[in-house]
């Protein structure tokens, strides 16, 4: 019992990371009906922004480990974001009226440009976070040690969720957001500048995208540039578990997809850890390709 | 004997329902017009014999079997044939390219043939391009089949896409708006093939805004409104009918 | 017209230029750059077979290694296993990979664009993993199996770069030849319909399931055969060699040479694998110079270096080689149409 608690609190820590990621696949899905392949490398930028801000800076000397991390993550979110919008702006917006698969090839094109980009200046070895700064200590729940960075991880992520979750339903912005999402051209019509509302939504996605990279960091401790291909696969799994293009669908398919490969891991093999992922995907685009909290539309002739 | 029976047909997407509860026949070499306004269901009865759409409910016979269930080339196979409403060509394809994909289900040349162009093979593809090209032919398109079909002015891409439909050699033709963006000459002309095209013996199933040319060539009518069908009978009844006259012609009149 | 004869002699040339180069290219180049054509090669029908599925059919696959995968390990393990000669388990590890592939696309085949792109991408790891972790213990795990025994042909044994030079570049001319008889048949029209356009291809009595299957199946028994020479060449294969990242630049090449155009996938497999051997420092980096070309084609010019060119079909000769039937039909139909009008105006 003691160890599926442990599996369980590890899957809901990893499981709000893939959630942060999913999210900004979920998000440029809903707007421009398009999967962002380049997102997972968004989050392998943040997280080595994160470790050369936090090695260079020596900020934790300074201001405090809490408010040095708080404060790099803020930063990060703030460059991510701004990466973010420069990659659309320079490899998606010039396609917005070719074919859907000549976006897709462009954004695998970025994918690749950024991973490789990474590797050349960070070299292809492990890049070790500073260890001092990984909250230690357990938590006790009813007799269970639960390591307490797990605890702040899922709780950082349900906070950050919660926020967007509040931007999107209860502000001018995510109703403009929901709009675009649903018909463009009929947003276009209310007044609604599409193209501003795209690129906020390529702000707020790599920037959550960016504070997953630096809790990957912290959490495992060591980062590497290939890092982004299976957090991103993985993120756009639980994207299509949920249902993609719905944002509490990324939420709960994050979450889930953590939790299944953990214990996966835990009670089925290691070994074939990596591979439970796809069996998801393979499985549910089979019995159901809409995820679990899409809606059926009807393919138009 | 009718060659097409629709029993009873029903069709929603999501909450709203598109085809309610239609039932009407086609008989063997006839012309038959499904009008009706915007948004009445047409062109998704079109998509439900075509096998685009499976209904909720209801019946499809073409001649006596069911084809309901059966996936559209099947459906092409048993010899029904269509166009689209939105031009569906492959526009970076010659004319003639388009209409051998028309041929293709009356070709048997497998992978192997296919890789290795046995004697076989080549005369079956001699045999296809002169096919396609009569079919091209018929529709007065001879001199533009090396042309790419996007190249081609609308009405030629329209009957292109008829000529395409030809080669399948179906028994049943269905035209979903085959005068849609066409002037006047070229409607005159579109009611000479139609006429042709039933001289060889193909029934007609077709959708038509352009009430000159439905009340031209048709011998029969349908009118579907709110999915469901208000009205049948030739078109001189039609015209007459006063449910008809309030419900979908009051809108228009004037083209009639 | 006149411009055919000039054209065909210019075809001609071309391909006695091309046999003269195939022949005497190891008079020429060192071991270690017939190495590196060598690897071209293989590239080249590895992406010639993807091209299948990705040029021809249009459908994203991006799993095209877990294919080559299953190809070299059932050659590589029936021939240390048995001692079986490498060179007859070409067919049996391209049966085989195309089991495979017939077995994996039945469910996915109807999978749009970019989730087709996913999901396949979740079979090459998939496979990885599996030989990873020795699967049926058969695969060596991660250091995969060794001992693989050389090519031997009419008696003779393939070993040094030079003589893998005429099989490799063999295989490739053959296989070259036969896709392009294949994309003017009736099987790879039919492909190329469903790449332009799934529904009216449907519509026209175009089997599409079978088909985009078909090209699966056809895809993975060519690059299962290529894996039996890959593995014959090296002697030892390991998991490593079948990574994603084998199967993205296999797309690279489709896309960036060309998707649908045999010579652009060629081009392709040159610029992208063996033009970074020519600039060593550049090698490091040629991933990012991919990827930003990517980008920056799709804007450009999204169809590839070599986009596919129109197939032109010659009615003239037809015409006269059946004068009577054709001409017959067209003025025939025509004739036919014009007193009909002139009814229906009276």
């Amino acid at each position: 019992m003691e160890e599926f608690f442990l599996q369980l609190t590890n899957g809901l820590a990893v499981g709000g990371i893939y959630a942060l990621i999913a999210l900004g696949y979920t998000m440029v899905y809903g707007v421009l009906k398009l999967i962002n392949f380049a997102h997972g490398d968004l989050f392998a930028m943040g997280a080595y922004l994160g470790f050369t801000l936090l090695v260079s800076l020596g900020l934790a000397g300074t201001l405090g480990k809490v408010a040095a991390v708080l404060l790099v993550i803020a930063l990060v979110m703030g460059m991510v974001a701004l990466v973010g919008y420069l990659l659309e702006r320079v490899a998606y917006r010039p396609l917005r009226n070719s074919s859907r698969l000549s976006a897709v090839v462009s954004a695998l094109g970025a994918s690749i440009f950024f991973q490789n980009a990474l590797m050349l200046v960070y070299g292809a070895r492990y890049q070790v976070y500073p260890g001092d700064l990984r909250p230690e200590g357990f938590f006790n729940v009813m007799g269970v040690e639960i390591p307490t960075v797990r605890l702040i991880l899922f709780g950082a992520s349900v906070l950050l969720m919660l926020a967007l979750y509040w931007l999107i339903n209860k502000t001018r912005i995510g109703m403009a957001i929901r709009a675009v999402a649903i018909d463009q051209r009929a947003a276009r019509l209310m007044g609604i500048d599409v193209n501003r509302i795209i690129a906020l939504v390529f702000l707020i996605g790599p920037a959550l995208g960016g504070v997953a990279g630096v809790m990957v960091g912290l959490y495992y401790g060591q980062i590497r540039y290939d890092m982004s291909l299976l957090y991103g696969l993985k993120a756009f799994i639980a994207a299509i578990l949920g249902g993609i293009g719905n944002i509490p669908g990324a939420m709960i398919g994050g979450v889930l997809l953590g939790v299944i490969e953990a214990l996966g891991a835990a009670y089925i093999s290691v070994a074939w850890k990596d591979a439970i992922a796809f069996l998801v995907l393979i499985l549910i685009l089979i019995f159901r390709p809409t995820g679990l909290l899409g809606e059926r539309v009807a393919d138009k002739l | 004997m009718s060659l097409l029976r629709l029993n009873n047909l029903t069709k929603t997407f999501g909450g709203l329902v598109a085809v309610a509860g239609v039932s009407f026949t086609v008989s063997e070499g006839s012309v038959v017009g499904l009008i009706g306004p915007n948004g009445a269901g047409k062109t998704t009865v079109f998509n439900l014999i075509t096998g685009n759409y499976k209904p909720d409910s209801g019946e499809i016979f073409f001649g006596d079997r069911s084809i309901k269930n059966l996936p559209t080339h099947k459906i092409v196979e048993l010899g029904i044939a269509r166009t689209f409403q939105s031009i569906r060509l492959f526009q970076e394809m010659t004319a003639i390219e388009n209409v051998l994909a028309g041929c293709h289900c009356r070709m048997r040349s497998g992978l192997f043939s296919s890789m290795f162009h046995t004697p076989g093979q080549r005369l079956e593809e001699r045999k296809a391009l002169e096919r396609a090209m009569r079919e091209l032919a018929f529709v007065g398109l001879e001199d533009e089949h090396d042309n790419q079909a996007k190249n081609l002015s609308y009405g030629n891409q329209r009957l292109l896409e008829i000529a395409r439909a030809l080669a399948t050699e179906p028994r049943f033709i269905i035209l979903d708006e085959p005068a849609g963006s066409m002037n006047d000459p070229e409607t005159a002309e579109l009611i000479r093939l139609i006429m042709a095209i039933r001289k060889r013996g193909i029934t007609i199933l077709l959708i038509e805004h352009d009430m000159g040319l439905v009340m031209k060539v048709c011998e029969k009518l349908v009118v579907l409104e709110y999915g469901a069908v208000i009205a049948e009978g030739t078109p001189a009844e039609i015209k007459a009918n006063p449910r008809v006259i309030e419900a979908y012609l009051g809108a228009d009149s004037g083209e009639i | 017209m006149s411009r055919k004869p000039f054209k065909r002699s210019y075809r001609a040339a071309g391909l006695i230029l091309a046999l003269l180069v195939f022949l005497l290219l190891p008079r020429f180049l060192s071991p270690a750059w017939l190495g590196v054509t060598n690897d071209v090669g293989l590239y080249a029908v590895l992406a010639l077979s993807l091209n299948i599925i990705l040029g021809n059919c249009g459908l994203f696959h991006m799993g095209h290694a877990a294919f080559y995968a299953v190809g070299a390990y059932t050659a590589a393990i029936l021939n240390t296993m048995y001692g079986i000669p490498i060179l007859w388990l070409m067919p049996v590890a391209g049966l085989l990979s195309a089991i495979f592939a017939l077995i994996v696309a039945r469910p996915i085949i109807h999978l749009r664009g970019d989730y087709l792109l996913v999901v396949t991408i979740g079979i090459v790891e998939i496979v990885r993993i599996a030989l990873v972790n020795d699967v049926f213990g058969l695969t060596g795990g991660s250091n995969g199996i060794f001992g693989i025994s050389r090519p031997v042909l009419f008696g003779f044994r393939i070993s040094r770069p030079q003589h893998f030079h005429y099989l490799i570049w063999g295989y490739v001319a053959i296989s070259a030849f036969l896709f392009h008889l294949l994309d003017n048949s009736r099987f790879g029209r039919a492909l190329k319909y469903i790449k332009q356009d799934e529904v009216a291809a449907e519509g026209n009595g175009i089997n599409t399931t079978h088909y985009k299957q078909a090209a699966f199946v056809l895809g993975a028994f060519w690059a299962g055969m290529t894996g039996t020479i890959f593995a014959a060449k090296m002697t030892i294969i390991s998991p490593e060699s079948f990574s994603f990242w084998e199967s993205v630049l296999l797309f690279a090449i489709v896309i960036l040479g060309g998707s649908g155009n045999i010579f652009g996938v060629l081009l392709g497999a040159f610029l992208i694998i063996g033009l970074p051997e020519a600039f060593r420092d550049f090698a490091d980096a040629r991933m990012l110079i991919f990827g930003a070309a990517m980008m920056v084609m799709m804007i450009f010019r999204p169809k590839g270096i070599l986009p596919p060119r129109m197939r032109h079909y010659n009615v003239q000769s037809l015409l006269g080689r059946f004068p009577q039937i054709i001409n017959r039909h067209i003025s025939g139909d025509t004739e036919n149409r014009q007193p009909q009008s002139a009814g229906d105006a009276s």
